[in-house]
């Protein structure tokens, strides 16, 4: 029985994701070091982002420049809404992801028609379109310095998320949640109707289904996880900078799934601790930071062509049947 | 009212340059050039390195183009020709590669801090008076100068047998091949006239605009937005929407100062919306 088993598979990974959430939280206590926590919860933000562009990418064959835009969409909705509605924090969530969701609904009307070089760049003309708004309409979002002046965090249900470890907590939660919500979407139908779409979409549209409207779901669905992503990162940050709508933001997405390859689930998140670590290390040596990512991007796109999960899960499949997606 | 003319027609002008070298680029090689704002950026300083050394602005144009078209002709033949099979993803992180490494490339050689050229002596004559507006002399050079490049441009593609030949290779770049032409050749000429073209309109922009790394950026996507608009591979698409643009930034500044980037994403949008192709362009 098929069906059998595929819901064994995906109680065998709600288990999974449990684990990894325990063993996240275990982690501080440890090795208790605000350096180690402070890039978890980093990774988290930007892991949910580059696995929900790996929706678009990865899953939909649907080349997205400009997914910054709702990375920042969150993070600015959220903080606005936390400093001038003074809302709570699960309401002030759940209104930020329906408001990415309503932007990447119009976006995506306009841009999931077209073909693949034209969808890059129009999402990034609307990724800049954004940034200039974020710039320019100084009143709302404070122009170039940014939603200043803090993002208030009222406790919530016993959680509160001005204490670091309790943001950390969460950071880990939305991290491992967002994660098996993806990961449940893509092993569903739907997910499947991504991959043959990206395969053959002329075939997939002669079986009957409406390519471009499962591309929008697709696309919408990308744009409302990704907005989490900014929500998390501005809470860490108690903040959101013009920087998070800027082009080079779906830039570091895209290198983040080409370091961690999209063939496997995880690739992604593991692009994205990488992808830090390397950010970290670098930064501490040079202010040429640009330079010196420039060329491991080089070096990963033009020498080894593929991430660090593909050559994993290859040595896997070397030694035994492996599992691919 | 004049005075904003012109001003749109400069910035239109300038785009146009820009646009036409990456619209051809995409014509020929099917292949957007992200790093196209990066050429122009380059331009921009060879063209100020070599005015500050010698102190003539021709030689600095010349350079500055020459400079950035060879760099166009290495970046298409060392790099971008690897990545011509694979998917656009592989060239869109080259091209991210490329404009990471060239701002902080240029912000290591020429710092960075703002920098401004200064107008040549032989500009500095007294504005030309028309219908109320004043009109500096270097604009009607700038416009001449584009016009006539844009001129040369559609005359090389449609009339001479090269344009023919770049436009065979466009069309069907295996039967070309079989018939004896090297089309690598073909697609390294066209970069490199597409980089000499940004980095003409970049000596040509220094001028008037100040620089500063990073700078190609705002240009790469009103360079986008003009091809657009104008339809992708298509010359004379390419110039009638650069001053579409132009005018538009002109005299939205006064309307919508700070809303005129907006503008221009709503003009591309509802383009888009009515003719997915563009103005000019065939299919989208």
């Amino acid at each position: 029985m098929p069906e059998r088993a595929e819901r064994r598979s995906l109680a065998f990974e709600t288990g999974l994701a449990l684990a990894a959430f325990v063993l996240l939280a275990l982690l501080p206590v440890v090795h208790p070091s605000k350096a180690l926590v402070d890039f978890v919860i980093r990774m988290a933000a930007l892991g949910i982002f580059a696995s929900s562009l790996n929706i678009l990418i990865g899953y939909g064959g649907m080349v997205s420049f400009g997914h910054g835009m709702f990375f920042a969409s969150g993070a600015y909705a959220f903080g606005l809404l936390m400093q001038k509605a003074g809302t709570s924090i699960p309401v002030a969530i759940a209104l930020a992801v329906l408001f990415s969701a309503a932007l990447a609904a119009i976006v995506g009307a306009i841009c999931v028609r077209l073909k693949e070089i034209y969808f890059a760049f129009l999402t990034l003309a609307f990724q800049m379109l954004l940034h200039s708004l974020i710039i320019s309409w100084v009143p709302l979002t404070g122009g170039d310095q940014g939603l200043m002046g803090g993002i208030p965090r009222p406790p919530f249900l016993g959680i509160d998320l001005a204490d670091q470890f309790h943001l950390y907590l969460f950071a880990c939660a939305a991290l491992v949640l967002c994660l098996l919500a993806m990961r449940h979407l893509m092993e569903s139908p739907f997910g499947y109707t991504l991959r043959m779409i990206r395969d053959n979409a002329p075939r997939a549209q002669f079986l009957g289904i409406q390519v471009w409207r499962m591309r929008l779901a697709a696309f919408v669905l990308a744009g409302a996880f990704a907005s989490i992503g900014g929500i998390l990162m501005s809470l860490f940050v108690s903040g959101a900078y013009p920087e998070f709508a800027y082009w080079t933001m779906s830039g570091e997405g895209i290198f983040m799934l080409m370091l961690g390859g999209m063939s496997a689930f995880l690739g992604p998140l593991v692009g994205t601790a990488l992808l830090l670590f390397l950010n970290d290390v670098v930064t501490r040596f040079t202010e040429y930071y640009g330079l010196t990512l420039g060329i491991v991007i080089l070096l990963f796109a033009l020498v080894f062509r593929r991430g660090v999960t593909d050559f994993a899960l290859d040595a896997v499949q070397r030694l035994g049947p492996g599992k691919r997606t | 009212m004049v005075t904003q003319v012109t001003s749109g027609l400069i910035i239109g002008m300038l785009l146009f340059l820009v646009a036409a070298g990456l619209t051809l680029i995409f014509g020929v090689l099917k292949i957007v050039n992200f790093t196209h704002g990066s050429f122009y950026m380059l331009g921009a300083y060879l063209a100020y390195a070599v005015y500050q050394a010698s102190g003539s602005f021709t030689l600095a144009v010349l350079c500055a183009a020459a400079g950035v078209g060879l760099f166009g002709l290495a970046f298409e033949r060392l790099f971008m020709k690897r990545v011509y099979g694979s998917n656009v993803l592989m060239q869109l992180l080259v091209c991210y590669a490329f404009i990471l490494i060239l701002d902080d490339a240029v912000k290591l050689i020429w710092g960075p801090e703002f920098k401004s050229m200064g107008m040549p002596a032989a500009f500095q004559r007294p504005p030309i008076l028309l219908a109320g507006g004043v009109i500096p002399f270097f604009y009607v050079f700038l416009i001449a100068i584009a016009l006539a490049i844009g001129g040369a441009l559609g005359f090389g593609i449609a009339r001479t047998r090269i344009g023919k030949v770049v436009r065979a290779a466009a069309h069907n770049p295996s039967m070309v091949s079989a018939l004896g032409i090297n089309t690598g050749v073909i697609y390294g000429a066209v970069f490199a006239l597409g980089g000499l073209l940004a980095g003409l309109a970049g000596a040509l922009a220094a001028p008037v605009r100040s620089m500063a790394p990073g700078m190609g950026f705002s240009i790469l996507i009103e360079s986008f937005i003009v091809t657009v608009i104008g339809g992708m591979g298509s010359i004379v698409g390419a110039l009638v929407a650069a001053l579409m643009i132009g005018l538009i930034r002109a005299f939205g500044s006064i309307g919508f100062p700070l809303f005129t980037e907006g503008l221009m994403f709503l003009f591309m949008a509802l383009i888009l919306i009515v003719k997915p192709s563009g103005l000019f362009g065939k299919d989208a």
